[in-house]
């Protein structure tokens, strides 16, 4: 097996880790203090020999969390630093979280923590976890990768939530039934900034797009969005400079942006290559919005609403940093099958997966409302959160969009749009 | 002689037309707001600790407690003059408390840590600490202080505990998010509310089965906004009001038969209840609006909103 046992639940690792991380804010000092406060009263209770109510267990579930290693990009910002475990503590927290249950029912749930390194090939790693019996499988892949894996023989007996892939293609042409999608698609987001910008009567667009695959991507999501809300797009470019604009924005931005009038500037610039140099830069000043600026997403830092506090509480006293939106799909797909286990009483692939894709599935995930899954293309329904990097602007779908069945299924590709059934 | 007749009946005079006091907590503000209940007014704010969110007043009506969340600890003050007396400990991000009926022994769920911490307010010290679901909230408590229900938030259950061996004797699924537990005045059922999943499920404490589900619906209301919360008995056993959060209604709902009767439109996003001694009166707080409603429960009407600080969280109506 050259799959490297990446981490298995390792608490002591943990406490090293979170207190080597440099604090960002204020109060992170005083998480740790309570976290001090915790394992002081975690031995107090040890000690008094106090048992935790522990039901016989009667079902162990087993969760793989499968992440690859990733070239490290040429850094553009020293802000934010790169990080190569996104995903493990979302899965942690969620763990946790389902064993505290199960401790009630007597369930138990084990995970694995696997990381493919460079130099290894996913397919071949996959497959051995398959023939190891393992069904049911966290990812951290994109949409090649995920492709790929469909392809794997065995792979229909197991169930796979995707925690990264954002691309529309999985959620149609090319999805598939085991295949749960934690993301909001690029369909999602751009119709959650839509109806906000609408609302707001920012209806003439100039679209910046990148070179990137992805940034295609979700430039054409972006575009169906202004086809379907009856948004304008004024003047439409893409960014295909290679030059690094971190000396030059100044007298580029200003050229790039003249033209048309527009209300807003949209940008699709996923990993940041000149996203960030737009802003105060533009010809006419504009507000910016897409991967930039006014952003829609599934998790934020600033988000603290509906129990959100506590969730941010929880993660950054455990990881010593902010849940970025990978640790929250991870989460969230971690106790998606713990909710399917503990209402069906069961961890049959077939009954949690049906229960899954069932009316009857709904999960608390600090997001107001519940989120379930749209039964035709296993994509979560959730609301969109647009915000701007130090502030929660807005929460999408917005007041007045009405739709029969959800009020979310206002976002994205509705039942009768797409092109994915099972 | 002469002299303490006449400063008894001043003093009668005064303790009888002594002001009916709510006290609200201010999540955003750091603030408890003071109102007047006849006067339908704020008569004071206090500043408090950090995110004060549960707030309670021992039996007698001179001690108000109010768990300062993000301080981690609970305030205990003089309810006449708002100071701080003194403060007792809690486990971290104290959410909800109830005290016990003698008012000896306090029970927190701490919402950052899956505990129920008990607390013992002669030695002002944690006596135990019991573990429960992640995100524990509500707190319950029958009239004779014996049966303990606790709810917990991401575990979606509700955990029924012995006060005497400090034990949890059973545990309940319930729906999406408990949020409030509430035994009726006969104690034979508890009514739980469960704000993701939009119910409020009944339980026997006895046989701890589920016997009624309560589900709302309200014409031109989307179903996913309304999000149970507060809940709240008449003393004669006819009315339980349920707080229907963002859905910016409190469900008037007849407590035998599980029907609701009503729906009271009050602010926006409406979250705790709490009635006046009499229980002629219901306040809410409505937390978006930032406002209280006071209700008229006999007439079944919301008469008035007082303008309180940001994000009213929790309420008390002061016993005397």
């Amino acid at each position: 097996m050259r799959l490297k046992f990446f981490l298995y639940i390792f608490f002591s690792f943990v406490l090293i880790h979170s207190q080597n991380v440099e604090s960002r804010e204020l109060s992170i000092k005083q998480l740790e203090e309570r976290k001090k406060l915790d394992l002081e009263r975690k031995k107090r209770i040890e000690k008094r020999g106090k048992k935790t109510f522990q039901k016989e267990i009667t079902i162990t579930t087993e969760i793989v969390f499968l992440s690859k290693e990733r070239e490290v990009p040429a850094v553009l910002s020293n802000l934010d630093p790169i990080l190569d475990d996104e995903g493990f503590y979302g899965v942690k927290l969620a763990i946790e979280d389902n064993l505290t249950t199960g401790r009630f029912l007597g369930h138990d749930y084990k995970v694995q923590f696997y990381r493919v390194l460079l130099e290894e090939n996913l397919e071949a790693e996959f497959e051995k976890l398959l023939k190891d019996g393992k069904k049911y499988f966290v990812v951290d892949l994109n949409e090649d990768e995920l492709l790929s894996l469909m392809k794997i023989p065995g792979i229909d007996d197991v169930l796979v939530f995707n925690t990264r892939a954002k691309n529309d293609s999985l959620r149609n042409e090319n999805c598939k039934e085991n295949f749960f999608h934690i993301p909001p698609s690029y369909s999602i987001l751009s119709d959650a900034l839509t109806q906000y910008l609408v609302k707001k009567k920012w209806k003439k667009w100039f679209l910046v797009t990148g070179p990137k695959k992805n940034d295609q991507m979700y430039s054409t999501a972006l575009k169906n969005s202004a086809k379907k809300f009856n948004v304008k797009i004024k003047e439409e470019k893409i960014w295909d400079f290679s030059a690094d604009l971190r000396r030059t924005a100044g007298k580029e931005v200003p050229i790039f942006t003249k033209g048309s009038k527009y209300d807003v500037l949209i940008v699709a610039d996923e990993a940041g290559e000149f996203g960030e140099y737009l802003a105060y830069r533009t010809w006419d000043p504009r507000p910016i919005a897409g991967t930039q600026g006014l952003k829609p997403n599934s998790w934020h830092r600033t988000h603290e609403q509906w129990g959100a506090t506590q969730m941010q509480n929880r993660f950054r006293r455990e990881s010593g940093r902010w849940m970025t939106e990978v640790d929250y799909h991870s989460w969230t797909a971690v106790r998606a099958i713990g909710e399917s286990v503990t209402r069906t009483n069961s961890n049959d692939v077939n009954e949690v997966q049906k229960y899954l894709l069932s009316e009857k599935f709904g999960l608390g995930a600090y997001k107001g409302v519940k989120v379930s899954f749209r039964s035709w293309n296993g994509q979560l329904r959730q609301p969109v959160l647009l915000a701007a990097p130090r502030s929660m602007v807005s929460v999408s779908p917005q007041d007045g969009y009405i739709h029969p069945v959800s009020e979310l299924d206002t976002l994205g590709k509705d039942q009768p749009e797409s092109s994915c059934k099972f | 002689m002469k002299n303490f007749l006449i400063i008894a009946i001043l003093f009668f005079t005064f303790s009888k037309t002594k002001a009916n006091l709510a006290y609200i907590t201010n999540e955003k503000d750091n603030t408890v707001s003071v109102i007047d209940i006849n006067k339908k007014k704020v008569v004071k704010t206090v500043k408090v600790g950090q995110r004060p969110r549960g707030i309670i007043m021992s039996k007698d009506g001179k001690l108000v407690l109010i768990c300062v969340s993000d301080d981690d600890r609970v305030e205990v003050r003089d309810a006449e003059t708002m100071k701080l007396k003194y403060y007792l400990p809690s486990g971290p991000d104290p959410e909800l408390f109830i005290l016990s009926p003698e008012d000896d022994t306090l029970y927190i769920a701490n919402e950052d840590d899956a505990m129920v911490t008990v607390v013992d307010m002669v030695d002002k010290m944690i006596v135990d600490d019991i573990p429960v679901g992640v995100e524990p909230e509500g707190m319950g408590l029958t009239g004779n202080g014996k049966i303990l229900v606790n709810t917990s938030e991401t575990t979606n259950m509700a955990h029924f505990i012995d006060t005497e061996t400090l034990e949890i004797t059973e545990n309940v699924l319930v729906d999406a998010r408990p949020r409030v537990a509430m035994f009726t005045p006969d104690d034979k059922e508890v009514w739980i509310s469960a704000e993701i999943g939009g119910t409020v499920k009944v339980i026997s404490p006895d046989s701890k089965e589920v016997t009624h589900t309560i589900g709302f619906e309200i014409p031109g209301v989307n179903e996913e906004s309304i999000q149970p919360v507060g809940v709240r008995h008449t003393k004669d056993g006819k009315y339980t009001f349920i707080a229907l959060g963002p859905a910016n209604r409190i469900a008037v709902v007849d407590s035998k038969t599980k029907k609701v009767i009503k729906y009271l439109l009050v602010g926006q996003r409406v979250w705790q209840l709490a009635f006046t001694p009499d229980q002629k009166t219901l306040l809410s707080t409505n937390g978006v609006s930032n406002d209280v409603s006071i209700i008229n429960v006999n007439k079944l009407k919301v008469e008035k909103s007082v303008k309180v600080g940001r994000f009213p969280w929790g309420v008390v109506i002061s016993p005397n």
